[in-house]
């Protein structure tokens, strides 16, 4: 009711929300008169159809949310504004609906439709609202909507949406865990993006369904690793905390060999039992550890997995983080996880967080306490970080004096002894009781300190302060019972103190020590006796109790003086109000009088009342809290909380490393050019921790993929990576751009394989052979460069495949590392590549080289199957076909002739970025001599008038039997006339010159059929050369002609109605004159070949060419 | 994760509630009450609390508490290190972070939440982001608002979300570009009754103030980084260049910001840059005790010490002070038993003294202990640990920005026991 009259007090205007509640307004009359019509303003407001009246009420109602206020009643008239225009108004109208929408299932389900709306919208970001809130609004019956909408948004193309919809799976989770089976495939999916906006957020929805699925992670690992650093702060906590469980189950410990040995046996000791008269279930544990360390000793030596070698470098440099949890979260990871010889990185990281605020202090000091107990010596040069200040909050300065006792050895502990003084004096009682119980726990540990420490204590029983002096005999007591028979005049000194000391738990501590060791005080002890008799009435309960035991044990000892003292007060205690008391006197008069009655136990009474105490263990609180991981919640609070995973014991033999090979990228959906921008601006930020990822790490095709157009560098140095996986990943990556630079390792791997495999290669079938051999006829005319025509295999079988379409080749890619068994499969992968080449087409193609790996694993048969295929696919799109075809390789220089360096030139098809004009030539180096080829150039180019050259960049080094590439541009002026120049190494210079085939002088152009018509009506009479030809038997369908047209000249295909003609459309490279080709086939297997351009010479050199491959 | 957020006020109101999933009775925290009771000072509340059925997360900031309700295991410090950002990104909205600031701007601070965590797990937590989304009140727009009824949600659909570079807003554009770097040391230590340091350690910290339009990349430089032992950088450093050249090089957010704090290596000696002198002492006999604080320069590197202020938490038995200072002035709070003498600028010439007597409650026995000093001054101009800036160059814009880098030392955590 209050909150009626705030509202109408809060018309004023928007910045009464945080007036006082209690207006009194008059309207609002009684208490309840008012509450059914109370929000009538509100909802006036809210039909109105003015936006800004809309504005103030939604402000005002979620003022009220915010109060805690309740608003459900305005329910229908928020909900029906959910569509409204204004986006501020909108927005509010969300933040509403997710309060309420749970209470009000059926009205909530009126706005259902418009999130849906919202789902489909182009822009991501008001697709990712639209999610959000949809999956907020918790009413069971959408859960099928919230499904579809989840498995749409986690292939949607922005990297944002899919990250909501990772936050929608928990969500979704938590309304119906029936779901969860679906909720995992969407989680599987979404674990294979390499966004780092996404990375988190997915972790965090496998952490709430699925955490026990860490097959799932696999895949994922090494990815994970490598995105780490550049995910926002949050998700690195969550991905480090479970990938230091994952590590747990994949990895070996490191510490296998010497951390038993260590820390079981002599870390422990020092600590908690040098005097021997350890428990027994201690030693038991020894003899254990060691037999165990026996057994592991035998083993082979340990070697760390390079996945685990991977995840420790990757999160280092999260040490420096700004974000404290980061910092924790890296810290228990190298806890568990690293040698121990690394662990000590986190100290420093760790202590810099003692700067932060005191919750984070306190946690810090949670864990750095469980640390110090394990690894002592880790905090050791940190000792003076933990010095307490006067203005710490007690609970901080508790936690110091925790880490400071378990950091006491033999060397600082004069150090901290005195610190410990200081903090004697201390105003703050609480803490000076626990400094007092830290010096007792330094002075079990520390043998050398304990008289001194001992002394001190003694000292502190003069205190004027009670409590300290109760604390201090409290923990003498605890110290005497370790070695009592050498400190009677202690006990007499504490003897004398039961005149003074009143804090009951004191006194009884004295009695009890009295009556321990009577015997080393025989003749105080009676008098002390006495003295309790006489006060025992006034005395507190567990004060009466430690009496009665004192009145026993020395009636057992020294009967004679104490008979009647003990009498006296077993009386006394036999008439006590309490009745514990009355029991415990009861029990002790049978059993110590002995009298007809009392049976065989009075027998053993000595025993039972002077038997061997074990002295207590003073040891830590935080003892063996490490086996919750560290910096959890469960640790803290050291029980188990609600949803925490246990860490896991590390396995006793590694699991197959091999599942974290990456073997097929998983292709999703997300439109590349989305990432690929991403990826461009990217690189110059975090290229700099590519570097880390490198030099170890084999076959781990993964990184690469993420870190962009990674070097050449990184990307060789897996060549020792099983062939397998890297030919599937070359084939499936082909057409993303990201990883071209890759391919050429891949290819370059290829011809390695391919020339050991010469052998191999004879076997092939006949009608291989003859295909090559005719092959090779093509190229000598072709190209009349005079190279030695002895060319080894390499290059013929380049060529061998020149006929067959760049599909042809996909599809062998796609098959010859695959059991050929599955082609449909990877045909229909394909199929899916092409069509997001199309919408990428307005994306400016890098300007790296393109050369299709060249094999011939495959059977022809297999390949005119593979053909039949693709052929069943209605139209073959121009833009598939176009840009990338395969390409010849020319022999620049000869290995013979180059001593032991071959080189090899290709037309990439590629436009050459840093001009226009220019045709790029790939260039492909290898090195077969024994020694390096260094400084690989070109110098003194020979060119005719007009053409001009951009050299390659140098190359610094070809180290012998390495491989490598480098494009460089020709402005050939539309002529076939061959580029001669030199290329020089450190010692040497070859003459050598590129010529290129006419095809190859020009660029593909895209033009509709009308288009087409009109530029050829353009270019009639001298421009036009017709042929009549006679098509080769085996090239009588539209998709060889389209083939070998393209494979002769760099065309692109123009669409075309009728099947009986093609039309291929160029332009020269850098004069841009239009080249326009038509084949239009009759059904006997005759055609006609007609070309527009008006480049004469090109022309007709043209039509030679692509008359020998249609012919031939 | 995050289930909800209660803002609490010193006294112990609810004055804003914020559930991210469904919605938790605020009477979960009466357990918190129930803590908060017990521990007397407001400091002393254990930040982790469990209850049957929850855990609660607490920070103590600027009086008031922010309370996370949670439910399963989650890493305590991802919870705090995030309430400390919602009160840094409040600070950063409102220039304060007090009750009245919230209660004010209500409806905004519940859109900063509700834009911050995304079912309890964090969403946007960057200040550019976010005030890119839910612009910050200022002056002018406040003054129009409440004439044309607008809010302060942003009209246009923010960006720098969706970006690479998180922490920076898209299209920034001054008139005037400047980049102004303060470095800021403090000391730590604490010496003993004699003068000599128990303890010493220089840790200091890069504020950046940068308003460069475009997307600017510097690169800061130093003359001796070797002093620096330990860093912890803003995430827009790019850590392997650190590593490497001991530069630092970064894409800067817009506004300010904190770029890196670092701990300067404890092989140098630290220089004290004052020395106390200082007789507290207590009679056996008679309620009374004396007082007698000198305080002179040691190591200022010919700067001069201004802004000095001592602060003593007197035994709970003293009831008044009765003292004379020879410069500044004193005040003693008798409630909270603090002596605070602000002192000012320290004269070499002339040393500050502090004497008189103080008067102890009859009866009550002669305190224990002798109450600590703790010293805060500043020192302008200088980095005590000798950190110095070399250069600083921008890349990837074409404009010269205004340049510039203050030096500031003062206490830290500065102690002296008696």
């Amino acid at each position: 009711m209050s909150a009626s009259s705030a509202f109408n007090d809060e018309k004023g205007g928007s910045s009464s929300v945080g007036e006082p509640e209690y207006g009194h307004d008059p309207a609002s009359g009684g208490i309840f008169s008012s509450d059914y019509k109370r929000h009538d303003d509100l909802k006036e407001m809210l039909d109105s159809n003015k936006d800004s009246l809309k504005l103030e009420a939604m402000k005002r109602i979620v003022a009220m949310i915010a109060r805690g206020k309740n608003a459900s009643d305005l329910f229908p008239a928020v909900v029906k504004n959910v569509a409204c225009k204004n986006i501020e108004v909108k927005k509010l109208v969300y933040v509403y609906l997710v309060r309420y929408a749970e209470e009000q299932q059926d009205l909530a389900l009126l706005s259902i439709s418009t999130f849906q709306r919202g789902l489909k919208d182009p822009n991501q970001l008001i697709r990712a609202s639209a999610l959000r809130v949809l999956s907020s609004i918790r009413v069971t019956i959408i859960v099928p909507i919230m499904m579809l909408a989840i498995k749409e948004a986690a292939s949607d193309m922005s990297p944002y949406v899919r990250k909501t919809a990772a936050h929608a799976i928990p969500k979704l989770y938590s309304l119906d865990p029936d779901q969860k089976d679906q909720l995992i495939e969407v989680i599987e999916k979404l674990l294979a993006d390499k966004t780092t906006l996404v990375a988190g957020s997915v972790v965090m929805a496998f952490e709430e369904v699925c955490p026990e699925r860490i097959d799932l992670i696999h895949k994922n690992y090494r990815k994970l690793c490598n995105l780490l650093i550049d995910v926002e702060e949050w998700g690195q906590v969550v991905i480090i905390n479970m990938l230091t469980r994952y590590a747990r189950t994949q990895f070996l410990n490191p510490n296998i060999n010497e951390s038993l040995l260590e820390e079981g046996g002599s870390g422990d000791k020092t600590f908690y039992g040098s005097d021997g008269n350890d428990d027994d279930d201690e030693d038991e544990e020894d003899k254990e550890k060691k037999a165990e360390a026996a057994a592991l000793a035998k083993r082979k030596p340990y070697v760390m997995d390079p996945d685990h070698r991977l995840l420790l470098r990757n999160t280092k440099p999260l040490l420096q983080s700004r974000n404290a949890a980061v910092v924790m979260a890296v810290a228990q990871l190298y806890f568990h996880l690293a040698p121990k010889a690394e662990v000590g990185v986190i100290a420093k990281a760790l202590v810099r967080l003692l700067r932060s605020h005191s919750e984070v202090q306190y946690v810090v000091l949670q864990n750095v306490a469980t640390m110090t107990i394990k690894r002592r010596g880790m905090f050791e040069p940190y000792l003076k970080s933990f010095y307490i200040r006067s203005t710490d909050p007690t609970q901080i300065k508790i936690l110091k004096l925790e880490v400071l006792t378990n950091l006491a050895n033999e060397t600082n502990i004069s150090t901290i002894l005195r610190e410990f003084q200081t903090y004697i004096k201390s105003v703050d009682k609480d803490f000076v009781a626990a400094t007092i119980q830290a010096i007792g726990r330094c002075a079990t540990n520390i043998g050398e300190v304990r008289d001194t420490c001992l002394n001190g204590l003694v000292q502190l029983l003069s205190n004027r302060d009670e409590l300290v002096v109760a604390e201090s005999v409290v923990v003498i007591k605890k110290l005497l019972q370790m070695q009592p028979e050498k400190h009677s005049d202690i006990i007499k000194h504490m003897a004398k103190l039961t005149d003074n000391i009143q804090v009951p738990m004191a006194r009884a501590s004295i009695l009890w020590l009295i009556g321990e060791y009577c015997e080393h005080v025989p003749k105080i002890a009676p008098d002390v006796l006495r003295k309790m008799a006489k006060s025992f009435t006034n005395e507190e309960d567990i004060v009466k109790l430690q009496i009665l035991n004192l009145a026993a044990k020395l009636y057992l000892t020294n009967s004679k003086q104490t008979k009647l003292l003990t009498q006296y007060v077993l009386n006394l205690a036999k008439y006590d109000q309490n009745y514990d008391i009355r029991d415990r006197a009861r029990f002790i008069r049978q059993l110590i009088v002995p009298t007809e009655k009392s049976g065989a136990l009075s027998k053993y009474a000595k025993k039972l009342f002077l038997a061997l105490k074990p002295a207590p263990v003073l040891e830590s609180p935080f003892k063996d809290r490490d086996h919750f991981q560290l910096g959890s919640l469960s640790h803290l609070l050291n029980a188990k909380a609600g949803g925490y995973q246990e860490l896991p014991d590390w396995p006793e033999a590694a699991p197959d490393p091999s599942v974290r090979n990456v073997e097929v990228p998983e292709w999703t959906k997300c439109s590349s050019r989305e990432k690929r921008k991403e990826k461009k601006v990217e690189k110059p930020f975090y290229s700099d921790s590519e570097g880390e990822s490198g030099p170890t790490e084999s076959a781990d095709s993964e990184s690469y993929s993420s870190s962009g157009s990674d070097s050449a560098s990184a990307s060789a140095e897996s060549g020792s990576g099983s062939q397998s996986e890297e030919s599937e990943d070359a084939s499936d990556s082909e057409e993303e751009e990201e990883e071209e630079d890759k391919k050429k390792v891949w290819k370059k791997e290829f011809k390695k394989l391919a020339q050991g495999s010469e052998s191999e290669q004879s076997s092939e079938s006949d009608e291989r052979k003859r295909a090559r051999k005719s092959k090779q006829q093509k190229s000598e005319s072709e190209s009349e460069t005079d190279g030695d025509e002895e060319s080894d295999s390499e290059s013929s079988q380049s060529e061998s495949d020149d006929s067959e379409s760049e599909v042809d080749v996909k599809n062998k890619k796609a098959v010859q590392s695959k059991a050929p068994s599955k082609p449909v499969i990877k045909e229909t992968k394909k199929e899916k590549k092409e069509m997001s080449l199309l919408d990428l087409d307005d994306f400016e193609p890098a300007p790296s080289p393109q050369v299709t790996p060249v094999n011939s694993f495959l059977s022809s048969s297999l390949v005119t199957d593979l053909e039949g295929l693709s052929l069943s696919d209605s139209v073959l799109s121009p833009a598939a076909i176009s840009p990338s075809g395969t390409q010849k390789c020319y022999e620049l220089l000869h290995r013979i002739s180059g001593e032991g360096l071959s080189v090899e030139y290709c037309f990439s098809r590629q436009p050459f970025g840093p001009d226009a004009n220019m045709v790029a030539v790939q260039m492909h180096f290898a090195n077969s001599a024994a020694t390096d080829a260094k400084n690989l150039h070109m110098e003194d180019v020979k060119l005719q008038s007009g053409m001009r050259v951009t050299d390659f960049p140098e190359i610094e080094l070809l180290p012998a039997g390495e491989t490598t590439t480098a494009v460089m541009g020709i402005d050939f002026c539309d002529s076939t006339q061959a580029a001669n120049f030199q290329l020089c190494t450190h010692s040497r210079k070859f003459f050598v010159s590129i010529q290129p085939p006419v095809g190859e002088l020009m660029k593909p152009v895209f033009m509709t059929e009308n288009e087409f018509k009109k530029e050829q009506g353009q270019l009639m009479g001298m421009n036009e050369i017709t042929e009549k030809l006679t098509l080769d038997v085996k090239c009588r369908n539209e998709h060889a002609i389209v083939q070998r047209v393209s494979a002769a000249a760099n065309l692109s295909r123009v669409p075309c109605g009728s099947d009986k003609e093609c039309r291929f459309a160029g332009r020269t490279v850098s004069g841009g004159s239009l080249v326009l080709v038509t084949v239009a086939t009759e059904e006997d297997g005759s055609a006609r070949l007609t070309l527009n351009c008006e480049k004469m010479v090109i022309g007709t050199m043209l039509v030679k060419d692509v008359l020998l491959a249609l012919t031939q | 994760m995050i289930h909800s957020l209660f803002l609490i006020n010193y006294t112990g109101d609810i004055f804003l509630e914020k559930h991210w999933k469904s919605v938790i009775n605020r009477s979960v925290c009466d357990y918190f009450f129930e803590a908060k009771e017990k521990a007397l000072e407001p400091e002393n509340v254990p930040p982790i609390l469990q209850t049957p059925h929850h855990y609660l997360i607490n920070i103590y900031r600027g009086k008031l508490f922010f309370l996370a309700v949670i439910q399963t295991e989650v890493p305590p410090l991802f919870v705090i290190e995030f309430l400390h950002k919602v009160a840094d990104t409040l600070q950063d909205y409102f220039g304060d972070c007090s009750e009245g600031v919230i209660k004010d701007n209500l409806v905004t601070v519940y859109e900063i939440l509700e834009e911050m965590l995304d079912n309890g797990f964090p969403l946007a937590t960057e200040s550019n982001v976010l005030q890119e989304m839910i612009r910050p009140p200022t002056i002018l727009r406040s003054v129009v608002n409440t004439l044309t009824g607008g809010s302060n949600v942003g009209d246009t659909l923010p960006t720098g979300q969706l970006s690479n570079i998180p922490w920076r807003r898209a299209g920034v554009k001054y008139t005037n570009n400047e980049a102004y770097f303060d470095v800021i040391e403090e000391i730590d230590a604490i010496l003993d009754k004699s003068g000599s340091t128990v303890f010493a350690e220089i840790q200091g910290v890069i504020e950046a103030c940068v308003r460069l339009t475009g997307m600017p990349d510097l690169t800061l430089s130093f003359m001796n980084p070797r002093l620096l032992d330990d860093v912890s950088f803003h995430p827009c450093v790019r850590f392997k260049r650190w590593e490497s050249e001991r530069v630092l090089s970064f894409i800067p957010p817009d506004g300010n910001f904190t770029l890196m704090t670092y701990h300067v290596s404890s092989q140098n000696l630290v220089a004290i840059p004052v020395y106390v002198k200082q007789n507290i002492s207590f009679m056996e006999t008679g309620s009374c005790g004396r007082l007698d604080i000198t305080i002179g320069p040691k190591q200022t590197m010919g700067k001069t010490v201004e802004g000095l202020l001592v602060t003593i938490h007197m035994p709970k038995a003293v009831l008044s002070a009765n003292l004379t200072a020879t410069q500044g002035n004193y005040t003693y709070d008798l409630a909270t038993k603090v002596l605070v003498w602000d002192v000012g600028k320290l004269n070499p010439q002339k040393l500050p003294n502090l004497r008189g007597s103080l008067s102890v409650q009859s009866g009550a026995p002669k305190p224990e202990e002798n109450p600590s000093l703790n010293i805060d001054m500043k020192i302008q101009q200088l980095a005590i640990s000798g950190l110095k800036v070399n250069r600083l160059d921008m890349y990837g814009e074409k404009y010269k920005p205004f340049k510039g880098v203050k030096y500031l030392t003062r206490a830290g955590k500065f102690q002296v026991r008696t």
